[in-house]
């Protein structure tokens, strides 16, 4: 089969629990394909970490098989997956040069001295710390630490990079900056990348393909645009980009269309998944696709009154009350012509089929 | 600016001066004292000044004239009216054996009959030793203020007939044995604490902490039990009919007549003191691992390094600090140990230890106490600055 | 009983000076020449060992004389030796007024300048009438001393160990043909070399001439080779009893109160070979310079009676040093057995005793134990 040569890491009916009786995961299946880079995202305790520490070797699964290349690894210690790993903090050698620290995968694996350097050399240019090989760890910047981190994973040529929340203690515009260096030194080296994050920003910026992780089950695996534009389930909706949701009941389905009972309005939605009528369903409206006074092509309007208005620089945020029901958000972009609307005001809005999508209802109490 | 930083350095002189004036009084006067008496001794030079004085004139071959019996045969009887011939013959004494009687005896029996013609043929008469010219040159020797005699006891030395350093006799020299035993197995000990503590100051600070906190209690436990009930539980244990030997007797391994000797010689002494000492590696071990972060050896593995690799590579260098902390702390505290050696050394577990206490205690020779203490430091301070070098101290760290 | 209770006592007080002697003595010495300045000038401060002996001193002389005087005594304990003495002479700081002391030590104290002169004449006449000067054996009270103890070091066996034939003589302790078994020696020269030469087979009276000469030295050193893979070194005055009942050694040397305390107080299968045995006297002195001399001297006098050190031997077995002490002595007070073939200086036991002469000991124990170290790691 085509696929299966395109997949590089499978997780098969991975289950995890530490203590016997709770499942960190109870059933996970995902695969990953070579050279793509792929993200597991969900909040904290959701078991991404613990899916990442799997793959690497340092967790056991308690069920269930990791193949990799067609392979089970059950009893491949960490050292002969060959794969690098990039920790929260870092974990460089205190104790060794940046040099040594980027050399010393490659002495455990015997190469010649001067097939080192080049190799060290090129690490350090690939992350663009050219002339740093002679300082401390401790001598360096987070920013710069972090660099000198992923050139270790990189610099042993593993096939696949492991990261763990590796931006996590740096300041937002390094963070940004060293998104886009991870991305296209990635891209440029064509590795396959499982990477693990909280940050859904990240997650975008990086990703070929998002995972999204809650209570241990994957939610949605997906491209980044699929994900935002066309979320599966509600957590999905929820934690990926804003999103207004309206919990109503279906009144009537024609295809792939339903009308949904939401307080006093009815709303026409594009079903997700199949929906009966009677059914209780989420309506997942994203705050900029609605608008102010809409035309005709608009299928769902309502009289919205507005609470408050928050301004964003490039855009504005109005909170509205609709159908009884309040905080939900328009975001009306900042150009000339959209003043004159006041807190109290009552105004029309408007917004397709398409971009109201219903989803299945959760129980996400705990989330 | 220059005044305030004047006033905090004064401040910090100020809070740092009880703890200054704490170890000046209780450790450095008592320190320089004894750097003093190890080779500084006034009390025959200030009792016999008008023999010394006549003696100095004296070519040390031939037995002294007349006149210098005289003066010293006087000088004598009247210390010994004044008593203060005993510590000077204690004194010349510890030079020459017997030349405390040989003094005593002659002041005492010239006192109480003054010699009507010559004194010298009535010194000689009561004692015959002052037909000896070792015995004037043990006085005159004595009579140095400022003395090398204590070093080169300490050292197993001694001065000829003319002055120049020949070595002790076969028979007594003990203190360079005793000084390079006390150095070996004061390493092996610490060689041995080290081996053992290493793992258990791991588990320690990688176990989860509920689990390492009791750990921990058991550490500390035998800092609580006085030494000396240690000391004798070793006894107990380790003794012919003891406790391990038994055992070992009862389930086969050895047969009654191959009960082994651990107690009460070298090994005695090293298992004792290991016991004793080895909290002293453990703890500074223990500090210093636990702020190696557990990842670095995960990081290490995924790198592709063997877990050996990775302990040597990795986590080794970095609790290095805490090896060098605890191995010199247990080496040190293994130099002057007393007790535990005593009771259960026997034999061959003595340590220099036992010499500096009986100088001290006993023979009030305080002298060739201290020098031997000073020795010991001297070395002590030596083998600091190696391994200073060595290991460097900047990465000596306690925690 | 220098040895018996400077070992006991050392062994305690290690655990206060791990590090350089040199150091924590001087320290010691320093840190308590401060805080006696405040004590009280009427109340005497007698230094002893401590322990079952230590008590027995209380009742049989501090109680009483506090009874019959009114003067406070405070009672100290220390590890022997000249050291903290000589501390507070010199510094001038005198606070031990009144040391339990082996002769020894007395006579070396007394010959440095340490301790006041006590005259025979001023100790009490004996409970015969007869004056003190008469009233002690030759060579065993220091001119600085008054009081007057004797214990002895004796070789005692286990019973248990000797089914058959016992052993009865000091030759038969270096006899390891006839008795085979380890054997406990103090790691000390003194009394050791002594033994060494009696069995060997020198008359009593001869036995420090022989040591004298180079050759004696070297004839108590090979008879001690005789037996030296067999000894089981001990330190402490606790030790001896300890290894015989562990069955550690078949025979030891020891001293006698330690074996007649293990005897009667713990029923232990133990006998002491009264054959050859050293005998050790101690004296009480006064440190030269003490504010409080003349109840230091009240004390001493009245510790010196008869009847005083005949007490002593109501709780442990050891003798007045005085003849017409011994005389007194009846019965231990808390088992109520007889007390008289139990001590030193009874007279079935002292057929064959030698009393250590400390004025050949002064003039040689620096270099004997320098040979005995030697002699020990060869």
């Amino acid at each position: 089969m085509s696929i299966a040569t395109d997949t590089q890491i499978e997780f098969i009916n991975i289950s995890k629990s530490y203590d016997g009786k709770t499942m960190v995961l109870p059933n996970l299946n995902m695969s990953v394909r070579r050279g793509e880079f792929l993200t597991l995202l969900g909040p904290s305790g959701s078991g991404k970490t613990t899916c990442l520490m799997m793959l690497a070797g340092f967790e056991t699964p308690t069920s269930g098989e990791i193949r990799v290349n067609g392979e089970s690894v059950h009893n491949l210690p960490p050292q002969k997956r060959d794969m690098g790993m990039v920790f929260q903090n870092y974990a460089l050698f205190p104790h060794m040069t940046v040099g040594r620290n980027l050399s010393f995968p490659l002495e455990v694996r015997g190469m010649a001295p001067d097939e080192r350097a080049r190799r060290v050399q090129r690490a350090l240019e690939i992350v663009r710390l050219e002339g740093y090989g002679d300082r401390r760890p401790g001598q360096l910047s987070g920013g710069q630490q972090q660099r000198v981190a992923i050139a270790r994973a990189l610099v042993f040529e593993p096939g696949v990079v492991l990261m763990d929340e590796p931006l996590g203690a740096l300041d937002r515009r390094l963070r940004e900056q060293l998104q886009l260096e991870i991305r296209s030194i990635q891209r440029e080296l064509g590795v396959t990348m499982v990477y693990v994050t909280h940050d859904q920003q990240e997650a975008m910026t990086l990703s070929d393909r998002i995972a999204v992780f809650n209570h241990g089950e994957i939610q949605q695996v997906a491209a980044p645009e699929t994900l935002y534009e066309e979320p599966a389930r509600e957590f999905v909706a929820r934690f990926v980009g804003d999103n207004n949701l309206l919990r109503g009941t279906v009144r009537s389905v024609d295809g792939e269309i339903c009308k949904v009972q939401v307080g006093e309005g009815l709303v026409e939605a594009f079903m997700v998944e199949p929906l009966e009528v009677g059914d209780q369903t989420v309506l997942a409206i994203r705050p900029e696709r609605v608008v102010l006074s809409p035309s005709m092509e608009y299928s769902n309007t309502a009289t919205a009154g507005i609470d408050d208005m928050v301004f964003l620089g490039d855009h504005l945020r109005v909170h509205v009350t609709i159908f009884d029901q309040p905080d939900f958000v328009v975001k009306i972009p900042n150009f000339i012509g959209q003043g004159g609307i006041l807190p109290g005001d009552s105004v029309h809005i408007g917004w397709t089929t398409i971009d109201c999508r219903a989803l299945p209802e959760e129980n996400l109490n705990a989330a | 600016m220059a005044l305030s930083l004047t006033d905090k350095r004064l401040r910090a002189a100020l809070l740092a001066a009880p703890l200054v004036i704490f170890v000046a009084v209780t450790f450095l006067a008592p320190l320089a004292l004894m750097l003093v008496r190890s080779v500084y001794e006034p009390a025959v030079a200030d009792s016999i000044p008008a023999t010394l004085n006549a003696l100095a004139e004296w070519d040390g071959r031939d037995l002294p004239g007349e006149e210098i019996y005289r003066i010293a045969g006087m000088e004598f009887v009247a210390l010994n009216a004044e008593r203060r011939l005993g510590s000077v013959a204690t004194r010349v004494n510890r030079l020459q054996s017997g030349m405390r009687s040989t003094m005593l005896g002659t002041a005492r029996a010239l006192g109480n009959d003054p010699p009507a013609g010559s004194w010298r043929d009535a010194m000689i008469a009561v004692d015959e030793d002052w037909a000896d010219v070792s015995t004037w040159l043990a006085i005159s020797r004595a009579g140095e203020r400022i003395t090398p005699r204590h070093y080169l006891n300490a050292l197993d030395l001694d001065r000829g007939a003319v002055g120049e350093i020949v070595a002790q006799p076969e028979d007594r020299r003990i203190y360079v044995s005793l000084l390079v035993r006390t150095f070996g197995i004061s390493a092996a000990i610490t060689l041995i604490s080290l081996m053992l503590a290493y793992p258990v100051a791991w588990l320690l600070a990688h176990a989860p902490p509920s689990r390492a906190g009791v750990l921990l209690l058991l550490v500390l436990v035998p800092f609580w039990t006085s030494l000396l009930v240690r000391t004798t539980s070793w006894i107990v244990l380790l003794q012919n009919q003891g406790v391990i030997n038994d055992l070992l007797v009862v389930i086969g391994i050895l047969a009654e007549e191959q009960r082994l000797a651990m107690i009460y010689n070298m090994t005695g002494t090293i298992i004792a003191m290991v016991h004793v000492l080895l909290p002293f590696m453990i703890l500074p071990l223990y500090s210093i691992m636990r702020t190696i972060p557990p990842r670095h050896m995960q990081a290490a593995a995924s790198l592709g390094a063997s877990f050996w690799q990775s302990f040597r590579r990795v986590y080794w260098p970095q609790s290095l600090p805490g090896v060098a902390a605890g191995s010199l702390l247990v080496f040190i505290m293994s130099i002057g140990f007393y007790i535990t050696p005593a009771l259960v050394g026997g034999r061959t577990g003595q340590l220099i230890s036992s010499m500096i206490a009986y100088h001290m205690e006993q023979s009030l020779n305080w002298g060739l106490a201290a020098a031997l203490g000073a020795i010991l430091l001297l070395l002590v301070v030596l083998l600091y600055l190696i391994y200073n070098r060595l290991v460097g101290i900047d990465r000596m760290r306690l925690g | 009983m220098r040895s018996e209770l400077q070992t006991r006592h050392s062994a305690r007080s290690e655990a206060e000076s791990q590090n350089l002697p040199t150091l924590t003595s001087l320290t010691l010495a320093l840190a308590l020449a401060g805080i006696s300045a405040a004590a009280g000038a009427q109340t005497l401060t007698l230094v002893s060992w401590g322990g079952s002996y230590g008590r027995s001193v209380e009742r049989a002389w501090v109680e009483p004389f506090i009874e019959a005087t009114g003067i406070e005594v405070q009672i100290e304990d220390y590890n022997g030796g000249l050291a903290q003495l000589r501390a507070q002479v010199e510094t001038g700081n005198v606070f031990w007024d009144i040391v339990d002391m082996p002769t020894p030590d007395a006579v070396r104290g007394c010959d440095e300048g340490l301790l006041e002169f006590v005259a025979a004449g001023d100790l009490p006449v004996g409970a015969d009438g007869a004056p003190a000067e008469k009233d002690y054996p030759p060579g065993t009270r220091s001119e600085c001393a008054g009081g007057g103890i004797v214990s002895a070091t004796i070789i005692a066996y286990n019973d248990e160990l000797f089914p058959g034939e016992k052993p009865s003589t000091l030759e038969d302790y270096f006899d390891l043909e006839r008795f085979p078994g380890r054997r406990g020696m103090r790691r000390v020269p003194v009394v050791n070399l002594e033994f060494a030469l009696i069995a060997d087979g020198v008359p009593l009276d001869a036995v420090y001439r022989t040591l004298d000469t180079d050759e004696g030295i070297a004839r108590a050193f090979a008879k001690l080779d005789t037996i030296k893979d067999q000894i089981v070194f001990w330190e402490a005055g606790a030790q001896p009893p300890q290894m015989l009942a562990d069955q550690e050694v078949v025979m030891t040397t020891a001293y006698n109160g330690r074996i007649f305390n293990a005897q009667i107080l713990e029923n232990q299968p133990f006998t002491i070979i009264w054959d050859g045995q050293v005998q050790e006297t101690s004296g009480l002195v006064i440190a030269l310079g003490t504010p409080r001399l003349d109840i230091a001297k009240r004390f001493i006098e009245f510790a010196s009676s008869s009847e005083s050190l005949a007490a002593i031997s109501k709780y442990i077995s050891y003798s007045p040093t005085r003849y017409s002490g011994n005389a007194l002595v009846s019965t231990h007070l808390d088992t109520g057995i007889e007390m008289g073939p139990h001590m030193p200086a009874a007279e079935r036991n002292m057929r064959r005793a030698l009393n250590s002469d400390w004025f050949w000991w002064a003039d040689n124990r620096d270099e004997m134990n320098e040979r005995f170290s030697v002699w020990l790691s060869r």
